[in-house]
């Protein structure tokens, strides 16, 4: 619905309707793309399998085969979650909150953005089942009448995260699906045989009538709206799991729209690492063009300043705080124990981001390639940061510990990466990831301004 | 009953198809519908359309959240008491959070099943679907569709008036 928009253009090349259609749907089942997509997605296997044993691993001898011990509790697997949620929160923003702000640069990259998050809440779903020491009693979370006269207590974060991360999955699955229908039906229109019947029943029978599209775009537009301040309130939520605790490091009041921010500029990261390679690969230059990837290196840069302030005030807090454990945490941080990582943090999130100040960088795909992949790395290793280093340090000196992955933390992580990758290669394969519906309305809007 | 379920006129262009409908309008034809790939600016508004949704959603919403509000107090405060880290019974600012995310989730479900259900979605089987050229509509070609349940309807003047718009081809729907 972002109508009336500026009078740029965002396709390279004069594209008409029929030129979208065909470049999009000629993605779908590509016979180019084949062999490589079966490669790859052979690879991938490798990882839903190695994600197979870990959970069973996991089933079967329980949580102690993780790294976990006193007094860290919380090892990578909680790492890996916050990560994963953060991944998550790019796409919600690109498909709801540029919705809002009528950005039309969205159009190009909203599918894929979307269906990133999807993969990763599944992927983030998993690790606060795993992590659970009797995974079995997982359904304990639920407030269900049953015969003990139990409740799940409302009073605790982990419980606020079930229903955080169970509403964002379904409202982002939701969001997705309404605004697959149109292409599904195109996809429909355009093959014939069992495809077109797996098609049609995805797609309803959508017809494009006036009013459906009426209440469509109405129903777009509140689910972005409901979206954008759920995409806010589930990192704030997880940041919670943190911030409600005593913990130095984890005590923060800063943590909830840092951790959003955090999530921004991670999901970004990801969305680059994944639409440089993929938009090669499907031959969609035309469509997602170098200023789609500006803009998004842009945001990346906005959040990326955001997250460097929020290092600032945690440094700038703990030392004005006057507490004595604050200020024990601070000096591990900055010349103690944790300093390496600290400050490979820092050149990681902070330093390198600055690059895209210069619009060369953000032009230059190689860079943000690897960027992007910096950045990736980077966050994951604050949230081994937060995470483990506080749970480390501690409050007493006869507490503190050291923690370290074992095998089945390192399997668990590459097997959820698999099982993303796994997911992102199928969704490639059978449905548009590129929202063709909202790219016509592009053209008709730049016929409407040449005329 | 002729057999005819109306007739459907095939436009290029979404300006076209916008004309079109405006001119049905004026001739007095209130059984119309249009078909087009994206949604046309303008279009709803020719046919006389607005949506009601968004007070579904904002019902769905308050109800959804008043009600696992309440429902956290009744556990906490009446069914169930514990002394959880000595935190009150009635522990309202934890309770806002479980309250967001079910007014979010209620509103959102709420919404896109009212879409679906007042679109007549999902229906696999319709008789657009056997003109031939319909399976373009989801792709670049427009329609305007004249009903035969329109009082006004003559297979004749309908045809003729719909051949005045210009189209590039008017196709019967049969039943």
């Amino acid at each position: 619905m972002t109508r009336g928009v500026d009078s740029e253009r965002w396709t390279e090349g004069e594209l008409d309707l029929a030129a979208i259609n065909d470049l999009v749907v000629g993605t779908v089942q590509s016979p180019r793309t084949r062999r490589s997509w079966l490669v790859a997605i052979g690879i991938a296997g490798l990882g839903v399998l190695a994600l197979a044993l870990a959970v069973f691993g996991v089933f079967w001898w329980y949580v102690g085969i993780w790294g976990v011990d006193t007094p860290v509790y919380w090892g990578i697997a909680i790492t890996n979650f916050v990560w994963w949620v953060g991944i998550a929160h790019a796409g919600t923003l690109i498909s709801a909150i540029l919705l809002l702000a009528e950005q039309p640069w969205r159009r190009s990259i909203n599918r894929f953005a979307e269906a990133m998050t999807l993969f990763a809440i599944a992927c983030a779903g998993m690790f606060p089942l795993l992590h659970l020491g009797r995974p079995e009693f997982f359904y304990w979370l639920l407030p269900y009448p049953n015969t003990y006269g139990y409740w799940p207590q409302f009073l605790s974060p982990l419980v606020w995260d079930f229903f955080a991360v169970a509403t964002y999955g379904t409202v982002s699955l939701v969001f997705w699906y309404v605004g697959l229908v149109p292409d599904l039906a195109t996809m429909r229109d355009r093959s014939t045989g069992l495809r077109a019947r797996v098609y049609g029943v995805f797609a309803l029978g959508w017809r494009g009538s006036a009013r459906h599209w009426e209440r469509h775009q109405t129903a777009y537009l509140l689910l972005a709206g409901l979206a954008t301040t759920l995409v806010v309130s589930v990192h704030t939520i997880v940041s919670f799991d943190f911030a409600i605790a005593q913990l130095p490091g984890w005590h923060t009041t800063v943590f909830p729209p840092y951790f959003v921010a955090g999530a921004i500029f991670s999901g970004f990261a990801m969305v680059l690492t994944l639409l440089i390679p993929v938009r090669a690969w499907l031959g969609l230059r035309a469509l997602v063009t170098a200023r789609h990837l500006d803009y998004c290196a842009r945001l990346m840069l906005t959040a990326g300043l955001v997250v460097a302030y929020g290092y600032a005030a945690e440094l700038f807090f703990g030392w004005y705080s006057g507490d004595p454990h604050e200020r024990d945490l601070l000096a591990s941080h900055l010349h103690g124990r944790s300093a390496p990582l600290f400050w490979l943090i820092i050149g990681l999130n902070v330093v390198l981001p600055q690059s895209l100040w210069w619009r060369a960088a953000r032009r230059s795909t190689v860079w943000l390639f690897v960027l992007s992949l910096a950045i990736n790395l980077g966050m994951w290793l604050e949230r081994w940061l937060i995470v483990i280093s506080s749970l480390e340090h501690g409050f007493l000196p006869t507490t503190g510990g050291a923690y370290w992955p074992t095998f089945w933390d390192w399997l668990t992580l590459a097997g959820t990466l698999g099982f993303f990758v796994f997911f992102m290669l199928l969704f490639l394969r059978f449905v548009p990831a590129i929202a063709m519906s909202e790219l016509r309305e592009l053209v008709a809007e730049r016929r409407r301004r040449g005329a | 009953m002729n057999g005819l379920r109306g007739l459907l006129a095939e436009f290029a262009g979404a300006d076209d198809v916008l004309a079109a409908t405006r001119a049905a309008r004026r001739a007095g034809y209130v059984a119309l519908e249009v078909f087009s790939p994206y949604p046309v600016e303008g279009v709803a508004e020719a046919l006389g359309f607005r949506t009601r949704l968004a007070w579904i959603t904002f019902v769905a919403g308050l109800l959804g959240g008043a009600a696992i509000f309440l429902f956290q107090g009744w556990v906490h405060a009446i069914d169930w008491h514990l002394d959880i880290g000595g935190r009150r019974s009635f522990a309202a600012p934890a309770f806002i959070v479980p309250t967001f995310e079910i007014t979010i989730l209620a509103a959102a479900l709420a919404t896109v099943f009212a879409m679906f259900v007042k679109n007549g979605l999902p229906r696999l089987h319709h008789p657009l679907f056997a003109v031939p050229a319909f399976e373009r509509a989801s792709q670049d070609r427009f329609f305007l569709f004249i009903g035969a349940d329109d009082p006004r309807f003559a297979e004749s003047t309908v045809r003729a008036f719909l051949g005045s718009l210009a189209p590039l081809e008017v196709h019967d729907v049969s039943r």
